[in-house]
């Protein structure tokens, strides 16, 4: 089973009299362990379709699958629901809760989820761990690097244990050096559990980590 | 809800100017609830001590006990209506005291009595009184004799008790002749002759059914001619500038809340927008709006909550500040219904800001 499939996807946004066109019959599928980088320019429609993917935004037209569950008439709260189940996101700002040490950034998910505390707790730390933060659990965002912050967000973005991670430019904020840590992290993170991710970048270099680089143009899919 | 208590804990800054501003408010609205009780207190001891659930008055008088007469006729007319168990004459004298080794006299209330009021005994002996716990701080001690009135009436304390004050002077309670006899000396032409009163205290064979006493009320009324009969309660609020007393301070302690939750209102409204992108984050990683909201009206209690501990204590310190200076009573019922009408003012006020956190878009975190 895909873990995403968007079938004649479309966006409209309103803009006063004026209708803007952000996504057109686009049609994607991306299985349950692929790895996919979605490249385009500013405003060609990358983070429409991750968000429209991860529940964040409805589409105007067209139907969007995620792990099995049709989305595309999702009420709000059961969006809300969704999202708490089924899809991680890495947000570009990385977006960690400026009074939560990196433990609790990961905790947040299993609090709004209301998961078990106890298992929650081992795997907050667990995850922590895996991306080299054991020893930096205990410090607020503050306190950590821009890579340290960026591996929290991918912590959090695993911790209710989702069928899709979605990625809005992890190495934006990063030099190379660090951009291609991170992104070996994200892909043996992703790997490791089996997990689908949709990656979206600017940076063409940092493609060669993905399973497959799809492009948009104009909201269209081009290759 | 733990997030929102976290971010208290851990940013407690972004909450001072909030806490600050309740804390004063709480401060207002206690002082003016301790005024409006210590004046109340202050001035109805002497009536809500009162054995009787009812108490008589001629009916000319405006149920005010200065201008009342009741004669020993009227008196026992009372007492035969069906109803009443036992009926007590209550006379009352304002005048001035002066007490040994001070200077200043001191103002009280000399108060004939027949049927012992809550916590008195029976009525002393003549020219002796019991007299209430705050002429302590006018210098008063039991054995000590006073000079009572215009003609120095010697008077002594046999004892104290509390809360019994009228009109705000402090209470000293003598057999009925004594009272008449301070009464003659003051107001020479009030004399009353043995067996008159100015009220009578009514005890009933149901005190706790409204209705029935006010059978019995108007029983005695029909039966003897010249009296009005009301319960306690409302002799206690005909009492002069009660009734005015308790709705003035009530209303501008009604506007102090109002402001309370005003305050609370425009804080949380701006926390609330000062904290959008946090909110969406939190909406995109899976919360609900009524998980985001129940943080900020926690926030909003445990600040009211914590605002009000504050307050209390800054009250306590300046009541020890002003002593006697003015009537402020601090009484527990008086600390919840604060605390209660604070929280949920508070609550209110931020719960203005639930349209703003459901309309908060999930979309928004990621840009």
């Amino acid at each position: 089973m895909p873990a995403l499939e968007l079938t004649d996807v479309r966006k409209l946004y309103q803009s006063g009299d004026a209708e803007i066109v952000a996504l057109e019959s686009t049609t994607l599928s991306v299985a349950s362990d692929e790895i996919l980088a979605l490249v385009g320019p500013s405003g060609s429609g990358k983070t429409t379709l991750l968000s429209i993917a991860g529940g964040l935004l409805g589409a105007t037209e067209g139907k969007v699958v995620v792990g099995g569950e049709d989305i595309t008439g999702h009420s709000r709260r059961e969006l809300t629901d969704f999202r708490r189940r089924r899809v991680g996101f890495v947000f570009q700002a990385v977006n960690l809760v400026p009074f939560l040490n990196a433990r609790e950034n990961l905790l947040i998910v299993a609090e709004f989820a209301k998961l078990d505390k106890k298992g929650s707790k081992t795997r907050a730390e667990q995850l922590l761990g895996e991306l080299g933060l054991g020893d930096r659990m205990s410090n607020l965002p503050s306190q950590l690097s821009g890579g340290e912050r960026q591996r929290v967000a991918i912590g959090r973005a695993l911790m209710n244990q989702p069928e899709l991670v979605l990625i809005d430019e992890p190495t934006s904020a990063l030099d190379t050096k660090l951009g291609e840590q991170v992104m070996q992290l994200i892909v043996r993170e992703v790997k490791d559990r089996g997990t689908a991710a949709v990656i979206v970048t600017h940076d063409l270099r940092m493609t060669q980590f993905a399973d497959r680089t799809v492009k948009i143009t104009d909201g269209r899919i081009t290759s | 809800m733990n997030l929102g208590l976290k971010e208290l804990r851990r940013r407690p800054g972004r909450f001072g100017a909030a806490a600050a501003a309740l804390v004063l408010i709480s401060v207002l609205t206690l002082f003016l609830g301790g005024l409006l009780d210590g004046l109340y207190l202050g001035s109805t001891g002497a009536l809500r001590a009162q054995p009787g659930e009812l108490m008589t008055f001629s009916d000319n008088s405006k149920l005010s006990v200065i201008r009342s007469r009741i004669t020993p006729e009227q008196r026992s007319g009372i007492a035969k209506v069906d109803g009443v168990t036992a009926v007590g004459g209550v006379g009352f004298a304002l005048v001035a005291a002066t007490v040994p080794e001070r200077s200043e006299p001191a103002s009280v209330a000399v108060i004939g009595y027949e049927l012992a009021p809550k916590g008195l005994p029976a009525p002393p002996v003549a020219g002796e009184a019991f007299a209430d716990q705050s002429l302590e701080s006018k210098g008063v001690r039991v054995g000590q004799v006073l000079a009572v009135g215009p003609r120095k009436l010697p008077i002594k304390v046999v004892g104290f008790v509390p809360d019994t004050n009228f009109l705000q002077q402090g209470a000293l309670w003598t057999a009925p002749d004594t009272w008449r006899e301070v009464l003659a000396s003051a107001r020479p032409d009030q004399t009353l002759p043995p067996g008159t009163f100015q009220a009578i205290t009514v005890q009933t064979a149901t005190p706790n059914d409204p209705v029935a006493l006010a059978t019995v009320a108007a029983s005695i009324d029909r039966s003897v001619a010249g009296v009005r009969t009301v319960t306690t309660e409302d002799a206690v609020l005909a009492l002069p500038g009660i009734k005015e007393q308790n709705s003035t301070f009530t209303a501008i302690i009604g506007v102090t809340l109002l402001v309370a939750g005003i305050v609370v209102a425009l804080f949380f409204a701006l926390l609330t927008l000062e904290r959008t992108g946090m909110f969406a984050v939190f909406k995109a990683v899976g919360a609900s709006s009524v998980q985001v909201f129940a943080g900020v009206i926690v926030q909003a209690v445990v600040v009211a909550l914590s605002a009000f501990v504050v307050s209390v204590v800054l009250v306590f310190l300046a009541a020890a500040g002003i002593g006697d200076a003015l009537p402020l009573t601090l009484v527990p019922q008086r600390l919840v219904s604060t605390a209660v009408a604070l929280i949920v003012t508070a609550a209110l006020g931020a719960a203005i800001s639930l349209r703003r956190v459901v309309r908060i878009d999930p979309a928004a975190a990621i840009g």
